[in-house]
């Protein structure tokens, strides 16, 4: 049985109608189109498919589209600032901290999570914030140093 | 599937009553459907909108935490870290951020996964958890509650409302530890939580000890209450070690054999006992005791 509900989506309220069971990110991805927020392992193992949903990050397939209506989600089309890029999206580019690229936008947010409750967490904060995310490129060390070098150059 | 979303305690019970199933964070029901173990049920209530489930009350003397209380503010609780210092310490390891974020204590209780980090921790404190019904409300001991994986004695009417932690008498110290693989989304492959009070003079008052991924559910050792009265030394922590790993009942599976969890178990327990002492002298050794003393997966 469908249901009709609103999901607002980096401020932007979209009515969509779908089966309950339908995980969040599989409505980003084909009801919205928003398709920055990836599905990697659809078991709550890799963070690729993470979203924020009142600031606070989630695991997007591991959750149901139907228990965020009425909430705020943002997913990474929604961190750049109308032509800029994020600073934490420049300072990946900047350190070298993409490599495929399927992991980035889960990265992004779960460093934009730590980065709103915390403006300079040290390095092992930075890691446990991240815990989450896996990079099968394995390029740790340079998305560390790209939370680490956004967060230096947003504090004054 | 039918859903609908609770705002309040009744309007959840009633559709308890009328046959569906209740979900808080979904990162159990969600992940268990999507892997095959269990379908979604045919009715699904979301609860995690009823606000009177979300708060601590340290009030009454122990500390009753509402169902909803998730991970994230167990691991940072004042009263949590001071008091009950293993439940943060389990609240800390617990999946991710996100994970910890969404995830609940009531849930996490209800799953009744024998890995579960926090149920150790909430048997050596003797928790009770509060269940609800549209007919009434009753009180179980968490060890009368888990009665296989996945398996509880609570009736598909009932909801877990809140858990209780009875008060803790002074002198006492407690911490959880567990052996891991992956410092994030990863499940115990052993753990053992410790509950202990020390007399002035150092000696045994009491001991609790439960075990993680060591039998169908999680189980207390059974024997520490002949080591009241004894000093804490090295042969006390053998003692403990050995009480454990004969107790323990494991599985084999890809992550583990039998015996290296029945070895390993006694080394956790060994350890969660150790620290637990040294924070009831009064030493402070943060949380997650995992992190600060080196046990488990490198960084």
């Amino acid at each position: 049985m469908s249901t009709s509900i609103t999901l607002t989506v980096n401020g932007t309220d979209y009515s969509v109608t779908i089966e309950p069971s339908r995980n969040l990110v599989s409505v980003l991805r084909t009801e919205i189109g928003l398709t920055g927020t990836k599905e990697g392992c659809d078991d709550c193992e890799c963070g690729a498919c993470m979203v924020l949903i009142d600031g606070q990050p989630v695991n997007s397939c591991s959750y149901l589209a139907v228990q965020a209506a009425d909430r705020a989600i943002m997913t990474v089309e929604g961190v750049m600032e109308g032509d800029e890029l994020h600073p934490l999206q420049q300072a990946l580019l900047d350190e070298g901290g993409v490599q495929c690229g399927f992991c980035t936008p889960g990265m992004i947010m779960s460093a934009t999570a730590l980065l709103s409750r915390n403006a300079s967490p040290t390095e092992e904060q930075v890691r446990i914030g991240l815990s989450g995310n896996l990079c099968r490129c394995t390029g740790y060390v340079k998305i560390l140093a790209a939370v680490q070098r956004a967060a230096a150059e947003a504090t004054p | 599937m039918n859903f609908t979303i609770a705002t309040t305690l009744d309007e959840a019970l009633t559709a308890l009553a009328a046959g569906a199933r209740p979900v808080a964070g979904g990162s159990d029901l969600v992940v268990g459907a999507r892997q095959g173990k269990s379908p979604l049920p045919e009715s699904v209530v979301a609860i995690d909108r009823i606000e009177s489930l979300t708060h601590l009350d340290a009030s009454t003397g122990g500390l009753g935490i509402g169902a909803l209380v998730t991970h994230a503010q167990l691991e940072s609780d004042t009263t949590v870290v001071d008091a009950y210092t293993a439940l943060a310490d389990a609240s800390a390891l617990v999946g991710s951020p996100s994970t910890r974020n969404v995830g609940t204590l009531g849930g996490n209780v209800m799953n009744a996964s024998p890995a579960m980090d926090t149920g150790a921790p909430l048997l050596v404190f003797g928790a009770e958890v509060e269940l609800q019904s549209s007919t009434g409300s009753r009180r179980v001991a968490v060890a009368d509650l888990w009665t296989g994986p996945g398996r509880t004695s609570a009736r598909g009417d009932e909801l877990c409302t809140a858990i209780h932690l009875p008060a803790r008498p002074v002198g006492s110290g407690s911490a959880y530890v567990r052996l891991e693989y992956r410092r994030a989304m990863e499940i115990a492959v052993v753990g053992a939580a410790a509950s202990i009070t020390l007399a002035a003079d150092g000696a045994v008052v009491a001991l609790s000890v439960a075990l993680t991924a060591v039998a169908p559910t999680i189980i207390v050792v059974g024997g520490t209450d002949a080591l009241v009265g004894r000093q804490v030394d090295d042969s006390l922590l053998a003692d403990v070690a050995t009480l454990a790993s004969n107790q323990a009942v494991p599985i084999s599976d890809l992550r583990a054999s039998d015996r290296y969890r029945r070895h390993c178990v006694g080394v956790m327990a060994r350890r969660a006992v150790d620290a637990a002492v040294r924070r009831a002298r009064g030493e402070s050794i943060a949380v997650p005791v995992n992190r600060s003393l080196g046990i488990g997966a490198a960084s």
